[in-house]
This record gives C-alpha cells, structure tokens and sequence, in this order.
C-alpha cells in the first residue's frame, strides 16, 4: 500500500524539472521535452487521484482514466505541431535556439 | 494439486511457491522471487531455441538455393551455430572513434529485450503464463516500440552515415508497418470481445484464421515487414547500405543484434499463432496443458517455416515499394476489412456457425477479388506507360498477380 | 516496507534522476535518451497504480511516436545544437521558480495527510478498459470530448503537414 502523498510528491518533483527545463533551456526541442515531463507528471497526479478515489468508492470511476487518456492525445497533437514549428523555424533561419529567434526586435 | 506429468510448469511453480513460504519469505516477496525465476528460465529457454532455428534455417536455405548447408559440425551440422556463437565470444569488441559510448553499447542489449518482453504475456497453455496481462495486445505492439528506439540508438552510437541511413530507413518502415499491423490485430480483438491474450486463444473455437484469412494475410506480411526479414530486409541490405544500423558492430554485439533478428522472428510466429491460430488450443490441451505448449509450438513452427519460405522464395523490395504495398495496399485494405468485418460479423453472430464462417469467408473472398482487380489494372497502367521488351523479370507484385512477368497473363 | 513500496522507490528515484540528467545533458541526443529513460520509469508508476492500460499507452504513444519524432527532429536539426551554452540567462531565476513550486507542492503534500479514509481494495476489475471504451462512446458520457479529441488530432495532423511543408523559392 503506497501511500497518496509520495505519488503526489513525486509528480511535483517531476512537474518542477519540466518547469526548470521549459524556463531554462535554449534549446527549442529541450523545451518541448519540458513540456512532455510537466504532461507525465499532471498524469501521474490525474491517475493516483483516480486509483484512490475508485478505491474510496469501492467501484473503479471512469472519469479519471478519460482525462487521462485525452493527456495522451493533447501530448501526441501538441509535439506534432510543435517539432513541425521547430523545423520550419530551422529551415528558416538556421537556429533551433529560441533565444536567437529575435525576428520581431526588429 | 496438479500431476506432475499433466502440467509440469504448474506443478513446479507450485512445489516452489510452498518451499519459499516454508522457509518464512513473505508473500510478496515470494511472488517477486518467483516471477524472476519464470523470467530467467524462459529467457534461457527462448535463447536456446534461436540456436537450433539458426540451424533450420542455414539447412533450409541451403536446400532451396541447391546447396548441403551446415554439415560439418555434428550429426547434419546440428552444432554449427554452437561452433558459431563460440567462435563470435572470441572476437574482438571495436567501438569506431566518435562513437556515443552509452548507446552503442546499450542498443543490442536493449534489441534483444525488446524481443524477449513480449514472450512474458504469451499464454503457452491454458496454464502457463508469464504476466496475465489485461491488455495483452497492446502490450505486444508496444514492446515493438522498444525495437524502435534499440535501432535507432545504435544508428546513432555508431557515428557512420550508413548506420544512420539505414536506422533511419529502418524506423521509417518499422512505423509505418505497425499501422496495417495493428488494424488487423483489431479483428481477433473485435471477434473475442477482449484484448486479453488468454481470452482470445479460449474465445477460437474456430481458429480466426477461418474467420479472417485476409486479416491474417496482412498481419503475416506486416509482421515479416516489422521483423524486417526477407523480402522486406532493406534494413540490412548489404548491397544498398552495406548492413544498416548494425555496420559498426562486432564481436558478441553483432551477435546481439543477430540472436535479436531470429528471435523476433520466431516471437513474430508466436504471435501469429496466438491470434490467428488458436495457440495452445487443440484436442486434450485444456486437461493435458502439456499437449497446448507442444500444439502452440508446433503451430509458430509451420509459421515460421513459412517465414523462411518467403526469404528463400522472394526477392527483396526496393524502398518505394515497401512503401506502396504498406500505405497504398495494406493500410487501406486493413481499414475496409475492419469495417465490413464488424458490420458483417454483428448481422451473423445470432446466426448459426456455419452460416457465420460461410458469410465471413465470402466477405473476404470479395476483398481478396477486389484487391487482385485494383492491382492489376494498376499494373497494366504502368506498363502501358513503360515501352520496353517483356522478359521474365522476378518482381514482388507477382506474388498477387498471376503472370510471372507481371500483370495478368 | 512491502515489496510494492520498495519498487515505487527505486522508480521514483530512477525517474526523477533520470529527469535531472535530462535537463542538465548537453547534448541533445543523450537529452532525448534521458527522457526515455524517465517516461519509462513513469510508465511503472502506472503500473503501481494497477493502470496498465495507461502503462502500455505510455509505452506506445510516449517511447514508440513522440519520442521517436523527438530524435527525428534533433537529427534533422542537429547542425544548430552543439553550440553555445545550454542555458538562458534567467536561469537561476528559473531554478528559483521552480524550487519555489517545488518545495510548496511538497509542503502542502507532507502536511496533508489522507485521514482515516476506508480504502477498498479492487483487485482485478480495476483493469477493466471496458468501462473506458463504453464510457467514451457513450452520448450520456464521454462522446463529446471524444470527438473534439479526434479533431483536434485531425486539426494537428494538418496542421503540421502544412506547417512543415517545404514550399518552392522558400529556405535553403
């Protein structure tokens, strides 16, 4: 029996290095995989709340393992569109690091 | 408690459950220690059969390309591979200069997992099973994935444009296969209601293979395509890409990589067997579950036969053709069957059985005459447009068309 | 401790360390690797918590496309990434964030305790997926999000064909 609490730390630990890597890195892919991180992490939040709330309610609730999965698919569409951006970014203008993405400064 | 000579595997897994309580391990633990030591022992089991499969398939090959094949080693060259792995431990390991040391090394080791993982949910008999997993069909397409990320870690750790090119090209027909594969792994599931693996080998009362014999078709070529054997070995085409992904490697590395390709090929027929025919189901096997493994493997047997048929049989595709038959013949002829089969399978289910697999049958008969049609018109288009003397040329098409120079006769 | 505990800890610390080397990596490649390493140890999580359906999702849809198209994208943009330092300026203000973040959500989770709750145990129709399926076909559940999910993947799927497409007299 694990208790709620460590997967719950868990996720935060996971959440704060995606946070680090989105706001830190310079690298636009680094970024993306930030995000991807901060994703898994609200998913492990979104699956433990559901395993302990099936388990108050004796019965195993579906509402849960739904938002789960619609994270899968907003993981899946957003990386898409992303490295599709970061490409074309790099056909463009030779650089995938989104400090010298200085289009607009002008 | 289970007789030992009726279901040996049960009757050992049971004698050492009781030995760990008795000696006061606790529960869960127990079940950790036995768990690992079912994995250790199918491991060992599964990479001694690639042995005696590296053997068939010399002989095999031999044979068919009008040679003796391994015959000096042994009793008909039976130690051959034995003689082979010993002299390939003996090699020496070279990492090539700017090699990524980490992934280098880690890609064979992670290959052959790859290919090991999914034995754990193959139910051998109606008894033995490593993981009863819930989703056992997903499982399998998944570990897939792990193969993947193996291929393209070494094309990557080798530090050569071939390597890369060919783990590139690898991957690229690897992702494209698992689509046609995986919608016609949805019929044995739709059929059995289940993506259990356990429950679809009891739900075939009548092997899917009856049922869905296109469906099995697309999956046996997706299947060859994912393993990346011949016809489909482009991957390690040695006059194209001098060996793909795994050029670098020497040594028990390439051997990894090597053990890994049979491996996955025979874990391929497995598969095949278990959702397309019947597994470990045959007469006796539910109070025999000894006779279900033989049966199992004597099924993956034939399957696998028939893999080594296709690659001494077939020449090899180019890479636009690979695609072709992936994205403009299989995915979509996969889709419609999908389709048709669950709209015809709802109409037929209260129906008596017969009717059932006379009505399914017929159905794919159809999608079997569509295709053929569609192909071959295709076929006389593009040779319309090509002016050049018909001489008998071995082409891959020819397998679904009827002429041996392509086309209809 | 029980078994189960003790393989919730080592994952915990394989994948949380597995995320640091991530984000520290220079190279993008061993970055990409790291991330592997990390969304496989998530994918053990999952399976602690008896969703393995989530656990095999995560392994096709996290390790088998994403993180494929991942290493496809740095190989196709590998000439950019070698140079330069890895991280911006504002780092340490980064870090300051995210240890603020981090250490409140660990403080509020230490504090609050889950108190006397009865917990059932479900055994093996937690795995079910059957309710999943029907309840995200269901006009009484889930239809809708279901099929705004699938046009948003439409939606993406175009999109970054467009997006990605070379256009002639465009780029290099």
């Amino acid at each position: 029996m694990i208790p709620l609490s460590w997967y719950l730390i868990l996720s935060a630990t996971l959440f704060s290095i995606g946070l680090f890597a989105v706001l830190a890195r310079r690298h636009a892919i680094a970024i993306l995989m930030g995000i991807e991180l901060m994703l898994n992490a609200v998913n492990i939040n979104l699956l433990a709340f559901w395993h302990y709330w099936s388990q108050i309610k004796g019965v195993p609730q579906v509402s849960g393992m739904v938002f789960a999965a619609m994270i899968f698919v907003l993981a899946a569409a957003e990386t898409a569109v992303a490295l599709a951006l970061i490409i074309s970014a790099y056909r463009r203008h030779h650089t995938v690091v989104v400090d010298e993405m200085t289009l607009l400064k002008g | 408690m289970a007789v030992f000579w009726q279901d040996p595997i049960t009757f050992l897994r049971l004698w050492l459950e009781n030995l760990l309580l008795s000696w006061g391990v606790p529960a869960d633990w127990a079940l950790v220690i036995r768990f690992a030591v079912g994995a250790v022992l199918l491991v060992t089991a599964a990479l001694l059969l690639v042995i005696l499969q590296l053997w068939l398939e010399r002989k095999l090959i031999g044979r068919i390309q009008d040679r003796l094949g391994p015959n000096r080693v042994g009793p008909w060259g039976l130690l051959q591979p034995i003689a082979d792995v010993l002299k390939i431990f003996t090699k020496e390991h070279i990492t090539p200069a700017g090699a990524d040391r980490i992934p280098f090394n880690l890609a064979p080791v992670l290959s052959v997992a790859a290919a090991l993982m999914v034995w754990a949910v193959i139910p051998f008999s109606a008894t033995v099973f490593g993981a009863d997993l819930n989703v056992g069909i997903l499982y399998l397409l998944a570990v897939g994935a792990l193969g993947e990320l193996a291929i393209i870690l070494a094309g990557w750790g080798s530090n050569n444009k071939y390597a890369l090119l060919g783990a590139l090209r690898t991957v690229a027909q690897l992702i494209s296969y698992s689509v046609p594969m995986t919608l016609s792994a949805l019929v044995p599931v739709m059929f059995s209601g289940s993506l259990h693996l356990s429950v679809i080998t009891r739900a075939q009362e009548v092997w899917f293979i009856v049922l869905a014999p296109v469906p099995a078709l697309i999956f046996l070529t997706a299947s060859v395509a994912e393993v990346g054997r011949a016809p489909f070995d482009l991957p390690e085409a040695e006059s194209e890409l001098v060996a793909g992904y795994s050029v670098e490697y020497s040594g028990l590395k390439f051997g990894f990589f090597y053990v890994a390709e049979f491996l996955k090929a025979f874990t391929v027929s497995l598969i095949f067997a278990v959702l397309f025919l019947g597994g470990w189901r045959g007469p006796g096997a539910e109070s025999y579950p000894v006779l279900g493994f033989v049966y199992l493997m004597l099924k993956s047997g034939i399957v696998y036969l028939l893999m080594i048929l296709f690659r001494g049989t077939l020449p090899r595709f180019r890479i636009d053709q690979v695609m072709d038959l992936n994205w403009k013949v299989l995915t979509p002829l996969a889709l419609i069957l999908l389709m048709v089969i669950a709209l015809a399978d709802y109409f037929l289910r209260g129906t008596l059985p017969l009717v059932r697999i006379l009505g399914l049958l017929c159905i794919n008969g159809l999608a079997y005459l569509v295709l053929d049609r569609v192909l071959s018109s295709r076929e006389r288009l593009r040779r319309r447009l090509v002016a050049q003397p018909v001489r008998p040329v071995a082409r891959p098409e020819n397998l679904i068309t009827s002429s041996d120079v392509g086309g209809r006769s | 401790m029980s078994a189960l505990q003790w393989v919730f800890l080592v994952t915990a610390l394989i994948t949380v360390s597995a995320a640091v080397m991530m984000v520290a990596s220079r190279r993008m490649m061993h970055a990409a690797l790291w991330l592997a390493v990390a969304l496989l140890g998530v994918a053990v999580v999952f399976v602690t918590l008896e969703a393995s359906f989530f656990a095999v999702v995560q392994l096709l849809v996290y390790i088998g496309s994403i993180l494929i198209i991942i290493v496809f994208a740095i190989m196709l943009t590998q000439r950019s990434t070698e140079a330069g330092p890895r991280l911006n300026p504002f780092a340490w203000g980064a870090a300051g964030v995210a240890g603020v973040v981090w250490a409140a959500l660990t403080y509020i989770f230490i504090r609050w305790l889950m108190s006397g709750t009865p917990l059932q145990e479900l055994g093996a129709s937690f795995d079910d997926v059957v309710p999943l399926g029907k309840a995200l076909v269901d006009a009484e559940g889930f239809a809708v999000p279901f099929e705004v999910a699938s046009v948003l993947l439409l939606a993406a799927l175009i999109g970054a064909v467009y997006i990605a497409f070379e256009r002639r007299g465009e780029g290099s």
